[in-house]
């Protein structure tokens, strides 16, 4: 499998070549530069950035369905064309992450077989339903909020391809998250059924959205590499309770409550505190055994399979082209 | 690969996309990355594009990012529909990514001509005429 590959060294270099490519390699981390396509890179981080960049484009490409379930019955024309939107963005991020990860050597093909097979990973927020309007609200801004947290400082991993492509997706992630806090607002200031909708959704989607960091610094072994190589540049926990001083101030003005009792700021360590969160269950949605896993993949399965006549109809055409095209050079050349 | 710094040998076809990866031998796959360029005839994989985008009127095109299609019409819609969702080209280019010949990454300081030395080539070098009003 070609992944497995990753981890070996190409035949045509000599030892000597890999020590002055680890040097470079040294070197461009240590002045805080971009590594880029072509250059030497360790085997393992190749291998670390591959895992990451096709995950989250593969989280990017399934994070579409919740939402994409909700736009037909979206409660105006507006919140309609919004939610397509949006849906159209995430698409794109996706895209924009695939091309980032075949730089590092893997076929976009392949990835994608990889996802609808069952064998790749994605965000385990994405396996969670949206069960009302209000959640599309609480995606918004609870879910694309803690991405955003999650993606600004991996506008400057040191994965040149990666970068760009969060600096273009962290553009358009703005508008998500404020869409979102719209919809909750004004559910909030609705009837009493419409801000109960609200608060419920807020409920379901905290705890999870606040696990999309990861696990706990204690309990995530491959963070610090990730963060000696410049790839991740805050922890897991700091970047957590930095979300969550951001969404105390901002819970208050939607006049909704956060479900944590234990949230207060730690005046020695000067950071955001929470009470537990359910590390079993995030396990277990990680290993497919969440709500919606078989679901989001069965969807995605067949979106793959219906797209396959357009796919080889779009192209049989380009070789029908590509045929005529040269059987008109040909006749030119010989006149 | 090529010797450092010789620009009669390209390092690579072109793009970003490593098809040189190591995991290039052996062969066991039709990946794109596997083979020396993407076989733009081949029904199952959709051919590599570069696309550049110019902003606005007065600007060069700049890369934007690359995309898969079958063809160049199919390319420039889905350059469309990917990198200009708000307005931000009034011009596409696409091009085969292996179209596209690219210098050795490693050749900085060979390949390119050293600065060292060279100050004479900017106009900060030249002092003498500080002071000296429209020069
Ligand atoms: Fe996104
Ligand atoms: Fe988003």
């Amino acid at each position: 499998m070609a992944a497995q590959n990753l981890q070996s060294v190409p035949a045509e270099l000599t030892p000597e070549e890999d020590a002055a490519g680890q040097a470079h390699f040294d070197r461009i981390i240590a002045e805080d530069s971009r590594i880029e396509p072509r250059d030497w890179m360790p085997a393992a981080y190749r291998k670390t950035l591959l895992r990451q960049v096709s995950q989250h484009a593969h989280s990017e490409i399934i994070g579409m369905q919740p939402e994409a379930n909700w736009i037909s019955r979206a409660p105006s024309l507006k919140r309609k064309a919004i939610l397509m939107a949006k849906v159209q963005d995430e698409a794109g991020h996706g895209l924009y992450l695939y091309s980032a990860a075949e730089t590092l050597g893997q076929s976009r093909d392949k990835m994608m077989d990889d996802l609808i097979a069952g064998k790749a990973r994605y965000s385990s927020i994405f396996n969670y339903p949206a069960l009302t309007w209000a959640d599309m609200g609480a995606i918004g801004w609870l879910v694309d909020g803690a991405a955003i947290c999650n993606q600004v400082p991996l506008c400057r991993a040191s994965y040149g391809p990666y970068g760009r492509a969060m600096v273009r997706i962290c553009k358009e992630e703005s508008f998500h998250q404020r869409q979102g806090f719209e919809i909750l607002l004004e559910l909030s200031n609705g009837t009493p059924e419409q801000k109960q909708m609200a608060q419920d959704a807020v409920n379901r989607w905290y705890a999870p959205a606040l696990m999309m960091f990861g696990p706990p610094d204690d309990d995530s072994p491959n963070s610090k590499q990730s963060m000696a190589w410049n790839i991740k540049r805050f922890s897991n926990d700091e970047l957590r309770s930095r979300f969550v001083g951001m969404m105390v101030e901002q819970v208050r003005v939607l006049g909704l409550t956060l479900p944590d009792d234990q949230i207060r700021f730690n005046e020695d360590t000067r950071k955001w505190e929470h009470g537990p969160l359910d590390w079993d269950e995030f396990h277990e949605v990680l290993a497919g055994r969440g709500p919606c896993n078989a679901q989001r993949l069965e969807r995605r399965r067949a979106a793959h399979d219906d797209g396959a006549w357009v796919r080889e109809a779009a192209a049989a055409y380009a070789d029908k082209q590509r045929a005529k095209q040269s059987a008109k050079q040909q006749k030119e050349y010989a006149a | 690969m090529s010797p450092h710094g010789n620009p009669d040998a390209p390092a690579s076809s072109a793009t970003e996309i490593n098809r040189e990866a190591p995991n290039a031998s052996p062969k066991v796959e039709a990946a794109p990355e596997a083979g020396p360029a993407v076989d733009h005839h081949d029904r199952s994989t959709w051919g590599l594009w570069e696309v550049f985008v110019r902003s606005s009127r007065g600007l060069s095109h700049v890369h934007a990012g690359s995309l898969h299609a079958p063809d160049a019409a199919m390319a420039l819609r889905n350059a469309r529909d990917l990198y200009t969702r708000r307005n931000e080209g009034v011009s596409i280019w696409v091009v085969p990514a292996d179209a596209i010949a690219a210098s050795d990454p490693d050749s900085k300081g060979s390949f390119f001509e050293s600065p060292q030395g060279k100050d004479y080539r900017h106009a900060t070098y030249y002092t003498k005429s500080e002071g000296v009003k429209h020069l």
